[in-house]
């Protein structure tokens, strides 16, 4: 295997991605290839001149969404998570149950507040249900292949003991769907996809729904990431990387969520128990005359430990156990993306080769470079861009997440044991002034 | 009499607050300072491991001069003890002896050995052992007992001496009465009510007991759970960046608050030995009770016995028969009695009706002596009960303020560690 000119092909074994190099670029070694739609090919070019027909963001109607929100990307100068720039505000709240003839179901107020051109209103206001943010859901990761897409909580109910309709059920899920959309919005390239703004504005998202199947195929939005089969030769270091971090992430979120589960599970035992605990001291109390008293007050600080208990237990229940689920499944719908990137390199891999191949058979070189593999190239870059931003992003985020939770289930301890603490401390002084003032003594 | 007890970590001491009545407290410290383990050849010629605990004693004058001699000792095992605590039982029958601690260990949660040789329930019987010796040297009719001197200042020979004093047999017959059945008429009040109050509170503690017992284990349970956290903390940051070194840390504070428990749980066998302790002292209540219903029975047995002899002789006197007798049927178909006969049967019931009225005012005056001594100690015994247990429920408390305390500062350590992710 020589190492040697890039324009020489040998035909045996698997070489890397870096030794095929790109028969055109001779000398430029990261140009990014403009789209066929937006100009003529030229090995550099300052990409501003050519987009000037790209408003503030708006994704522009080419044939490949993939370059048009890595373009958006180079356009962006910083992200603007600190949210000081941030102009998209999105809350979920207000769950309420509709009851009709055919089905019982709930809605949540959506709310937005914005100052975004592609808005109509500042303002808007309206109702969705569970259905509508699956369906927004699926019109992202489908329009938006390249970019992690936040989970939504659990469509399905598994235990038949759940109640889909109890406040706190309600409550975990709207939490939930309002974290989603507040990661959605918070995105530089998933907040301007026209999809979201439908599901955030419009009166009748029905109808929209009906009419993305015309829109659909106006836009070629057709799936175009379905996998080939193709054969990845190697997965470059960084996103190997991610892969082997989220299996091994997803194996220990699994475990806190058995042990959050297993002290769930001990405390609520923990609590049976208590709970016939403090009425024995009740009935001793019963029939004594100085300890009545003092006995009362014990059985009373072991109730206000026990309900203590049970709104902790209650609150790593709702708080605790769905975040983590949650962030299972991100990282399932991540790892799909990784996959779906493998295939896109693969199928590049392999064009590329055939095409280097055909080129040797030729005594000559041919001029240009085939346009499909160069949109193979182009997607397989734009991939990898997309991917490491929101990547950073995303890690970015689970720190803040994983410290908001932790702290918070630290705090609901620490308020567990201070509920406790005052209970006990206020018993002290009536027991102790007692034995002070106790009756005199007699011989 | 009433004592004071001062509840320390592993040491109760009984400590004289009164000044009236002399007790051998007022003059001699008493320890149980150690346990050791022996073996050796019991009764039936078998080896055996049994467990010995030294007792010490000082005279208390030295001790408040600052002079520390080296106290006497001698050891003792807990076979001797209960024979101590039978002596006293049949000797003081008005007195509400103090228990000794539990012969085998109960009320267990699981992680607590019920082993007799485990070292924490030598410990725990070695403070129970000694508690018992400060109550009855704190005891105003207990403490001057000779039997009990010895007991604490001679080894060898002391068996011989207490079994010399004949209390096996009357022990045996004790126990008979207590278990007898028998109606009384004329008990005192008071004291039915305090051996109602006996049982209950019997009841109430073992149950109080066993419900403690598995609060203890499920508790356990949670906290031990907890130390998976600092195992799942480590690992997850070994994979993390920034995030790396708050996790290791705060997995650190999961692995203290997991051991955490063992010491709590350990504390607040120590309150279980409190109410251990008023549980047995039952017995010594009840037995105390029934003591009286004894001698009011016999009391009014002999006083019975007394009237029926008084209404013989009426009947023998006027030579009316009011009651069914075999001699008022055989006089009726055999003929009265000879004058002589007569004369001889009224001088044995005048004997007898004389030791009658003697026995009764015997009896009479037992019985009275009895119920106030008894209802004396009674009543001491209650207020030393109310303080003592006010005491535990008041330690109780400090414990679980302690577990508290010690559960803000763990998950608040922790919680900084999250802080700094």
């Amino acid at each position: 295997m020589s190492g040697g000119t890039p324009k020489t092909l040998c035909s045996s074994g698997q070489r890397s991605l870096q030794e095929i190099c790109h028969p055109l670029s001779a000398e430029d070694s990261s140009v990014l290839t403009p789209s066929p739609d937006v100009g003529t090919a030229a090995a550099t070019g300052s990409i501003g001149e050519k987009d000037l027909s790209l408003p503030n963001g708006t994704p522009v109607d080419t044939s490949s969404p993939a370059s048009s929100s890595s373009l958006l990307n180079r356009l962006q100068l910083d992200d603007d998570l600190d949210g000081e720039t941030r102009d998209l505000f999105v809350t979920v709240d207000d769950p309420r149950k509709h009851v009709s003839t055919m089905e019982t179901y709930i809605t949540y107020r959506v709310s937005t507040k914005t100052t975004r051109a592609e808005f109509d209103l500042p303002e808007y206001s309206v109702r969705r249900r569970y259905q509508d943010f699956d369906w927004l859901r699926i019109k992202l990761e489908e329009s938006q292949p390249t970019h992690l897409i936040p989970p939504l909580p659990e469509k399905f109910v598994m235990k038949g003991v759940v109640d889909r309709f109890s406040e706190e059920f309600v409550e975990t899920r709207r939490k939930a769907l309002d974290k989603f959309l507040k990661r959605v919005a918070d995105h530089p390239v998933l907040s301007f996809n026209e999809h979201f703004s439908v599901f955030l504005s419009a009166k009748d998202l029905n109808a929209y729904k009906k009419q993305g199947l015309a829109l659909l195929t106006k836009m070629g939005e057709s799936v175009k990431y379905v996998t080939g089969g193709y054969k990845l030769r190697g997965r470059p270091v960084e996103f190997a990387a991610m892969g082997e971090y989220l299996d091994v992430f997803t194996q220990k979120l699994g475990t806190i969520d058995r042990i959050a589960q297993r002290i769930i599970k001990e405390q609520s035992e923990y609590l049976v128990e208590l709970k016939e605990y403090g009425p024995v001291y009740s009935s001793w109390a019963s029939f004594e005359a100085e300890l009545q008293e003092p006995l009362e007050g014990v059985a009373g600080c072991v109730a206000n430990c026990c309900s203590a208990l049970e709104e902790l237990t209650e609150e790593m229940c709702e708080d605790f156990l769905p975040v983590l689920r949650e962030y299972v499944l991100y990282i399932e719908s991540m790892k799909n993306v990784l996959k779906k990137r493998d295939q896109v390199q693969a199928e590049y891999e392999t064009k590329l080769e055939a095409v280097a191949f055909r080129k040797e058979e030729r005594s000559g070189v041919s001029p240009q470079m085939p346009t499909d593999v160069e949109k193979c190239q182009d997607r397989m870059e734009c991939f990898n861009a997309d991917l490491k931003a929101d990547w950073d992003r995303w890690q970015n985020n689970k720190r803040q997440d994983f410290r908001q939770l932790l702290t918070g289930m630290a705090d609901k301890n620490i308020q567990y044991y201070e509920k406790c603490l005052a209970a006990w401390e206020s018993l002290i002084p009536l027991l102790q002034d007692k034995q002070e003032n106790g009756k005199p003594e007699t011989n | 009499m009433k004592v004071h007890v001062v509840v320390k970590m592993k040491r109760k001491r009984v400590k004289d607050r009164d000044v009236c009545g002399t007790t051998l407290l007022k003059t001699m410290e008493i320890n149980v300072a150690e346990a050791e383990k022996r073996t050796g050849k019991n009764a039936v010629n078998m080896l055996e491991t049994y467990t010995v605990y030294l007792i010490e004693t000082r005279p208390v004058d030295t001790v408040s001069e600052g002079i520390s001699p080296t106290p006497d000792s001698l050891w003792r095992r807990y076979s001797e003890f209960e024979i101590l605590r039978n002596y006293l039982l049949v000797t003081y029958p008005f007195v509400v002896v103090p228990p000794l601690p539990e012969k085998r260990a109960e009320f267990v949660w699981h992680k607590l050995s019920a082993d007799n040789m485990d070292p924490d329930f030598v410990e725990r019987r070695r403070v129970g052992l000694e508690n018992f010796l400060l109550r009855v040297a704190s005891h105003t009719a207990l403490s001057n007992d000779k039997i009990f001197f010895t007991f604490l200042t001679e080894e060898n020979g002391w068996k011989e001496i207490v079994f010399e004093t004949g209390f096996q047999a009357k022990a045996d017959s004790r126990l008979k009465a207590l278990n007898a059945t028998f109606r009384v008429k004329n008990p005192d009040k008071r004291f039915a009510e305090m051996k109602h109050y006996g049982d209950e509170l019997q009841s109430v503690i073992s149950q109080l007991l066993r419900v403690r017992a598995r609060v203890a284990d499920r508790l356990y349970g949670v906290y031990k759970v907890h130390g998976n956290y600092g195992r799942v903390f480590s690992e997850w940051s070994a994979i993390e960046k920034e995030m790396g070194d708050g996790l290791q840390s705060a997995g650190h504070h999961m692995d203290a608050y997991a051991a955490s428990v063992d010491d709590i749980l350990e504390e607040e066998e120590h309150y279980a030995d409190q109410l251990k302790e008023y549980l047995f002292y039952m017995d010594s209540l009840k037995a105390v009770c029934r003591k009286h219903e004894l001698t009011q029975f016999e009391l009014e047995m002999a006083a019975q016995d007394l009237s029926s002899k008084k209404q013989q002789r009426e009947e023998l006197a006027t030579g009316t028969v009011r009651t069914f007798s075999l001699k008022g049927m055989t006089s009726k178909l055999f003929g009265q009695e000879t004058p002589e006969q007569r004369e001889a049967k009224m001088k044995v019931l005048e004997e007898q009706i004389q030791e009658g009225e003697e026995e009764v005012k015997e009896k009479n005056s037992e019985c009275d002596e009895f119920v106030n001594n008894a209802w004396c100690d009674i009543e001491r015994f209650k207020d030393q009960k109310d303080h003592d247990l006010k005491e535990a429920l008041i330690s109780y408390a400090i414990m679980q303020i302690s577990m508290c305390k010690k559960g803000i500062q763990v998950w608040s350590n922790a919680k900084e560690c999250f802080n700094k992710m």
